[in-house]
């Protein structure tokens, strides 16, 4: 297994490398799907030289990172090309061993399940073997490493690849059960781009699923374990926080990142639901309108963690898309992030009802973003509305696959204690319907 | 979500789709095509009209009288020319100074990939010369281009008609005090090679490898452009030429302002070489706009620029270019009616307030006062796109019902086709995609040396070999031969990528040229959803052959010729062909068209697919 997680490391890293030598970065680092305002390196790049200079980065309008981010790369700038590459190879290792030691817990859980009796006989079909499972982890990492989407993303040096990173190592700890670093890397990630705070929820599940703590709010236990990881995690923000605070002396950085993801300032079109809307609105609803967008980010998580309490992993998941759907500034390497996922619930795929539609969808969008620029912006014969139905189709499309995905396994669990061959009770064959 | 969600009212739609799938396709077939049979229809479409503000409500008068002036600068120019043997550089920069326009000359050279045999030429030297009229009532931000691409032989009057228009805006004092925009009289030698050079000139950007001088004087952003053609002393009529570049269009107010000053000065206006008729309600005046819409579908379709001004439409600037024509008509025209209609012309588009935006950038003309706008034409293209969606649909359904049938992990493996199989013939069609773009250019000195034939030969009959060649592909790409189960799922499964990929290609090219999609359309979309490898493997070879992309140009060359009234026989037709294969090619190199780059790296490889799947083991 190793080996061939190698083998297709080295042919990542070899497609980057030829990409960032050939004369197509150039065009990858100026498309919209690829970089926002936010992660885009050209920002960056222009952020360095205004510290250079002494001036601060934040005093214009053009640099949004975080001061470590700045500093990263103060240091690392001649090396820029390495550190995308080997921030791809991290999310793919980390994912790798994520997918692997998730494996595990699953076959554990399925084995004393069964010793349990808590399954009904007839659902021989539905247990996960060993050998089906085999080959995840390698497909998980595949999935990041040669999905288009991650390479675009690396190769424009964008740096949503760094913030995949940190959180593929924030799922790496958790999965592993050190509540500490999963609390210190979840605070860099909320600190990089503020809404992974909503993968706190999936993660004190996670971790109390670890360190088998019954969740529920009454028990004391839990109770003191959701405030010891939230010490921590508050803790460790502080410190990041804190320590920008110092390297820049000032506190400007807070309006430049956070109150610019938060108030969405810049309308630059991208794939994401924000600037039509914003474009488009009287000024004195704005404040409303950005609460109710920005809103949806979180608003799931409350009834998520209830639903999916036993599954922390696939909360985190759909955490994840959530958020890659519903930020402000998204970018095509946040649905790579979630994408990468998907291999986990290969078992779903009987349960599927629109995968053909929806992949159908997913990819005729993401072909029609660039065509559907090019005749706004160059061609000037068609303008945004054929460019933001396209983004509608796309995020109808992502919104279809996460509740797709939802549906089947709350259907698979469901099966499992109920037996596949449902019969309704005249004895015929039952069908199970959502509505 | 009810319907999607419901398994017994699912089950119901699977069943109706693959039950009734033949008669829906055939339906959708019939309803696209006699949708676009029926845009033509006057009755059916909107009347022209001109949306830009700045151009409705205000009128001008127009007092041009230098129509004498005009035909003797015309006989000066060719008799200059004449004895330079080329463009009179000299004579027209003297001229012009003397006119008081700010003259500026520019030089270019370009070598062409292989030799252009229709124009004679392959390494090209040339100079362009322009002189701009600065507005003396506004700073140089804005301006206007009235250009005429001019040779020994062509254009004389055209040029003299711009020189004599210069003098006039220029000198009449009293009455010219209106100019807000500089206007450039521009004359490029070697028509569009000569546009393009000066275009990037002026816009200091460098597209297409070609060498040119640096641009001494510059005007403002250009607001709009007319080209203009006339090669005879007096005119019969006028001819607007509106396809650009890889077919895009220029504002349909341009058009539009063309028009109506051919109207108020009573000047018979055409396009696509058509009269406008009254009649048509009528049968016989439903054929003719039939005729006009179709050749207008075929001359975008090409990608051709259909004259100098389709290279400014790349640039966001609107452009027309306007023929003279002189026939056996009985009216004529003298040179003062020509020039008021420029005059008009130009004096609206100086009273531009803003770049032309607010009429249609994508329509159909099927005569001069009706237009189809896309929303009326995109559901031709629906009905048939439909088509592929509900046989990959079926498809789908048909390949997920094997799998429920041995799902206990038995024999799953070995009835679903392995990815390499899969894999292995996408691969190689594109391949051959590439080998069809680069082969054919580098091996053109070989071919030369070992055959008697030209460069050009060798370059069009290289791709035609190669394109052939491609038909030889599923023999040698599947050599063992497989249980009879394992190829049904093989065949099914690369004909739905075939056809998602056809289909998302098609959607692609329809919405940059909607000309060129809808023709690709009419033909792939019946090949691709009947292509299967039985029964009658044969039949389906041949009808994906009749419908190949070459057979497909075929045809458009022919049925262009019978439309624009110049019947061809079939060996002529195979002589045009190989003409519009090179300069296809010639185009793509010189003006960066996207039309042969599209076909060899997409639609050829997507047609090798369906073949594969005909032919499948």
């Amino acid at each position: 297994m190793a080996a061939s997680l190698l083998l297709v490391l080295v042919v990542a890293v070899t497609v980057r490398a030829v990409l960032f030598r050939s004369s197509l970065v150039d065009f990858i680092s100026e498309r919209v799907e690829v970089v926002s305002p936010l992660n885009s390196w050209k920002r960056v790049v222009e952020g360095l030289a205004l510290l250079d200079l002494g001036v601060s980065p934040y005093s214009g309008n053009v640099f949004h990172e975080t001061p470590l981010i700045l500093y990263l790369f103060h240091f690392l700038i001649d090396y820029a090309e390495f550190v995308f590459m080997a921030m791809d190879v991290i999310t793919a290792v980390a994912l790798y061993i994520v997918a692997d030691d998730f494996n595990k817990v699953v076959f554990r859980k399925q084995r004393i399940a069964f010793e349990f009796q808590k399954y009904a006989p007839d659902v021989i079909t539905l247990v996960r073997t060993p050998k089906e499972m085999y080959h995840i982890p390698l497909k998980v990492a595949l999935f990041y490493l040669l999905n288009p989407f991650a390479v675009l993303t690396c190769v424009a040096k964008s740096t949503c690849a760094i913030n995949n990173a940190i959180i593929a190592i924030f799922v790496l700890a958790t999965a592993k059960g050190s509540a500490f670093l999963s609390a210190v890397f979840l605070a860099l990630a909320a600190y990089q781009s503020l809404y992974p705070v909503a993968l706190f929820a999936p993660a004190l599940l996670y971790l109390a699923q670890k360190h088998c703590v019954f969740v529920s709010l009454r028990s004391t236990t839990f109770l003191l374990h959701l405030l010891k990881y939230a010490v921590m995690f508050l803790g460790c923000l502080m410190v990041v926080i804190c320590l920008s605070f110092f390297l820049l002396n000032s506190w400007s950085f807070i309006p430049s990142t956070y109150g610019f993801i938060l108030s969405v300032p810049d309308l630059t079109p991208n794939i994401g639901l924000f600037w039509y809307f914003f474009a488009e609105m009287f000024e004195h609803f704005r404040l409303f309108f950005v609460c109710v967008f920005q809103i949806n980010v979180f608003f799931y998580t409350l009834p998520l963690s209830v639903k999916l309490r036993d599954h922390p992993m696939f909360f985190m998941f759909v955490q994840l898309a959530i958020i890659a759907i519903f930020k402000s500034y998204p970018t095509v390497g946040d649905v790579a992030l979630y994408m990468a996922f998907l291999p986990m619930w290969n078992h779903l795929y009987r349960f599927l009802r629109n995968i053909f539609v929806v992949t159908c969808m997913l990819i005729s969008s993401s072909v029609l973003f660039p065509v559907l620029w090019h005749l706004w912006i160059y061609a000037g014969s068609a303008n945004s509305n054929f460019y933001y139905a396209i983004t509608l189709a796309f995020n109808v499309g992502q919104i279809l696959l996460v509740s797709d995905y939802f549906y089947a396994y709350i259907r698979r669990e469901y099966h499992l204690i109920e037996g596949l061959n449902l019969k309704s009770q005249d004895g015929k064959e039952a069908h199970v319907v959502l509505k | 979500m009810g319907l999607l969600s419901d398994p017994n009212r699912r089950q119901v739609l699977t069943n109706l789709l693959t039950r009734m799938n033949t008669p829906l396709c055939f339906m959708c077939y019939i309803a696209g095509v006699s949708w676009f049979m029926g845009l033509a229809f006057e009755p059916f479409i909107l009347q022209t009209y001109t949306s830009e503000n700045a151009m409705g409500s205000t009128m001008v008068d127009e007092n041009f009288v230098y129509g004498d002036r005009a035909l003797s600068y015309a006989r000066e120019f060719s008799a200059h020319g004449k004895k330079a043997g080329e463009m009179p550089v000299e004579w027209l920069v003297k001229t012009m100074s003397g006119l008081g326009l700010e003259t500026h000359t520019q030089t270019f050279s370009r070598t062409l990939p292989f030799p252009d045999e229709m124009r004679e030429r392959y390494m090209v030297k040339g100079t362009n010369v322009y002189g701009i009229l600065r507005a003396s009532r506004a700073a140089s931000t804005e301006s206007i281009v009235l250009s005429t691409p001019v040779g020994i032989r062509q254009n004389s009057q055209a040029a003299g008609l711009l020189l004599a228009l210069a003098s006039y805006f220029r000198v009449s004092v009293p009455g010219q005090i209106h100019w807000a925009k500089d206007i450039v009289f521009l004359f490029n030698e070697h028509d569009m090679i000569g546009m393009e050079a000066w275009l990037e000139a002026y816009h200091d950007v460098n597209v297409t490898d070609i060498n040119s001088s640096v641009m001494e004087g510059r005007a403002g952003a250009i607001q709009a452009a007319v080209t203009i053609e006339i090669s005879s002393d007096v005119i019969t009529s006028f001819d607007i030429s509106i396809e650009g570049l890889n077919g895009q269009l220029p504002n349909l107010d341009l058009v539009n302002l063309f028009a109506s000053f051919c109207q108020k000065n009573g000047v018979l206006c055409t396009i696509q070489g058509k009269l406008p008729r009254l009649d048509g309600e009528t049968l016989d005046g439903y054929i003719h706009s039939l005729h006009t819409m179709l050749l207008m579908v075929l001359k975008q379709g090409s990608g051709k620029s259909q004259g100098d001004h389709g290279l400014f439409l790349r640039y966001h600037i609107e452009a027309v270019t306007i023929r003279g024509i002189n026939s056996f008509h009985q009216y004529k025209f003298d040179m003062v009616t020509v020039g008021k209609v420029f005059e008009g012309v130009v004096r609206k588009l100086n009273n531009l307030l803003e770049k032309l935006h607010q009429s249609y950038f994508f329509y159909l003309l099927p005569s001069l006062s009706r237009f189809v706008s896309i929303g009326y034409y995109m559901p031709a293209f629906g009905f048939l796109i439909l088509i592929l969606l509900l046989r990959a649909l079926d498809l789908w359904i048909r390949l997920s019902k094997v799998e429920p049938a041995c799902a206990q992990d038995c024999a799953a493996e070995n009835v679903r086709p392995s990815f390499l199989s899969i894999m292995t013939p996408i691969f190689i069609c594109h391949v051959m995609g590439l080998a069809l773009y680069y082969v054919p250019l580098l091996c053109q000195g070989t071919a030369t040396e070992h055959f008697p034939i030209s460069e050009t030969e060798a370059v069009v009959l290289t791709s035609i070999a190669i394109y052939v060649a491609g038909l030889a592909l599923p023999h040698s790409t599947q050599s063992a031969s497989l249980p009879a189960e394992q190829a049904v799922q093989g065949w099914m499964t690369l004909k739905l990528i075939a056809i998602l990929y056809l289909a998302l290609l098609l959607g692609c090219i329809t919405l940059i040229n909607f000309s060129l999609g809808f023709i690709l359309a009419v033909t792939l979309i019946p090949a691709a959803a009947l292509a299967q490898p039985e029964p009658h493997r044969m039949l389906n070879a041949l009808f994906l052959i009749l419908m190949s992309p070459g057979t497909t140009l075929l045809m458009c060359i022919y049925l262009y010729h019978e439309l624009a009234e110049y019947p061809v026989t079939l060996l002529e037709c195979w002589q045009l062909l190989l003409q519009a294969v090179a300069e296809s090619i010639l185009d793509h190199h010189l003006y960066g068209c996207i039309v042969y780059p599209i076909i060899v790296f997409f639609i050829y490889p997507s047609w090798l697919l369906l073949w594969n799947v005909v032919f499948w083991n």
